[in-house]
């Protein structure tokens, strides 16, 4: 941040910019040539995302090569032949999309918080992309569970109380992401008080969502006597997802910080009548 | 002065203006009763059947008017720019939204006075049985919406698709709220009335619009500001 401005007309238009009097760290980066380049996560990102590309395929091939067909069982034990098999290695890819969901909801309300208080952008673009990451992750979720329904209880969807949860969250975050779209210049800070409000929203979701639990959902019996292989399987899947959801919304920030960059370089060599 | 009676000022300045033009309460009262009408002929009018859609049409008539009442009553500080004025008096930003937020309460609350005989009237359906519990969850369940509503409507103020914006803000933040009131209604109407469960949830809306008036009273200003 504080590497000094070595290309002598780039510094000079920051400093005859109209916009001179903006924060100091606005400066810095904007009187840096390669923003993306120089972040700090520069490195980081390409060896996570090797990482992640190999706990992911590790994780696929524990899922459908070691880890052994479920046979569903039902709470008391029975063999509950007719039901799941080989749909229930949608769990690991279903959970894993889940804990994502919940995530990006925090994180996208931690930093809206954080944007509020300090109206650094940088903050903003990170819950902008934890957001826009978890609404596919949120529409996974939803596909897998509806999937998984019928497999189990012969519905597409049945209102499961968790499934219910991550629609309800997935919904908050379309919402979001329309408002980022469609909100105009102050839709950062409008969509960041949708996302503080619907942080603050969850406990009273999941509250809500489990004194509502009408159809009696087999899942709990199913998933919490797993075998280790299943264990080891589902903890992979769920470090594989979070993974690739870092390296992600790494990237999305990436992305959308360089973009604002050069929206404002733009702006500042507008008014200096650089650009035309 | 307290920040209260400040408040209570600016809403009473908003319903002097309300009651001078009585815009938003007509036209809402009117749409409430055109939603009732149209209730009447969309579900099945006997009596097993309303018990069990009677909540939903009260809390779905409510959620729409409220948004519409936001947005306008939001528009009308737009129009001359006094939202600007309001933020710029001098008198903690605080008061400005509890003044709105109480103004915003009282015209959904004048609608619903309404909304609730209509309904029970047209429909036949027994909301009026137990009169306390079911003012309590409307009152608890408008104030949420006002708090929230006003935040946003707020915000959006300068937005150019604020209209749409509004309740595609709202609905999601506000699904415990009208889940909570529909089930309470639910238990009043049905057939045994079960009491214990309308003050779960009557106490859960409790909570949920005191943790939400603590949220708005911490973001409003930021949000507000430009």
């Amino acid at each position: 941040m504080t590497k000094p401005a070595s290309d002598v007309p780039e510094a000079r238009l920051v400093e005859g910019g109209k916009l001179g009097g903006d924060a100091p760290d606005d400066k810095a980066r904007a009187s840096k040539g390669a923003p993306v380049k120089g972040s700090p996560l520069g490195l980081v990102l390409p060896i996570m995302t090797i990482v992640a590309g190999i706990v992911v395929a590790a994780a696929a091939w524990w899922v459908f090569v070691k880890a052994p067909v479920q046979y569903g069982y039902t709470a008391d034990g029975r063999l509950n032949g007719s039901s799941l098999f080989f749909t229930q290695k949608i769990f690991y890819f279903h959970v894993g999309h889940a804990f994502m969901l919940f995530a990006a909801v925090g994180v996208a309300g931690i930093a809206s918080a954080i944007f509020l208080k300090t109206r650094n952008p940088k903050w903003d673009d990170i819950a902008a992309a934890a957001v826009d990451e978890a609404v596919m992750f949120g529409a996974a979720v939803l596909v897998t569970g509806s999937l998984w329904a019928k497999a189990a209880w012969d519905v597409w969807w049945n209102w499961e109380p968790r499934l219910t949860m991550s629609l309800l969250l997935w919904l908050i975050l379309v919402g979001y992401a329309l408002v980022r779209k469609f909100a105009g210049p102050s839709a950062d800070r409008v969509a960041a008080g949708m996302a503080i409000f619907g942080m603050v929203g969850v406990p009273f979701i999941y509250k809500m969502v489990g004194e509502d639990s009408h159809p009696p959902s087999g899942a709990n019996g199913v998933v919490m006597n797993l075998g280790t292989e299943y264990k080891t399987a589902f903890g992979l899947s769920a470090l594989a997802f979070l993974l690739w959801f870092l390296v992600l919304t790494i990237m999305r920030v990436q992305s959308t910080r360089a973009e604002r960059e050069v929206r404002e370089l733009r702006e500042r060599g507008l008014d200096l009548g650089v650009l035309s | 002065m307290s920040v209260l009676r400040q408040a209570g000022r600016i809403a009473w300045k908003d319903l002097r203006i309300e009651l001078r033009s009585k815009e938003i309460v007509l036209t809402m009262v009117f749409f409430a009763a055109l939603l009732c009408v149209i209730y009447s002929f969309a579900f099945p009018r006997d009596v097993k059947a309303i018990r069990g859609a009677a909540p939903g049409m009260l809390w779905v008539a409510l959620a729409f008017t409220g948004t519409i009442a936001l947005g306008r009553a939001f528009d009308r500080e737009r129009e001359n720019d006094t939202m600007r004025a309001l933020l710029l008096a001098p008198v903690p930003r605080l008061s400005v939204f509890l003044g709105k937020a109480l103004a915003m309460s009282a015209l959904i609350l004048a609608v619903a006075v309404v909304a609730v005989p209509l309904l029970a009237l047209w429909l036949n359906a027994p909301l009026l049985d137990f009169p306390a519990e079911l003012a309590i969850v409307v009152v608890l369940g408008v104030i949420g919406i006002s708090l929230v509503g006003s935040v946003f409507a707020a915000t959006l103020l300068k937005v150019r698709s604020r209209d749409v914006l509004l309740p595609v803000i709202l609905y999601p933040l506000l699904v415990p709220l009208f889940v909570a009131g529909t089930k309470t209604t639910a238990a009043l109407v049905a057939e045994v009335p079960n009491l214990d469960i309308a003050w779960y949830w009557i106490r859960f809306l409790g909570v949920y619009d005191a943790a939400f008036l603590v949220l708005s009273l911490w973001t409003f200003e930021s949000l507000v500001i430009e």
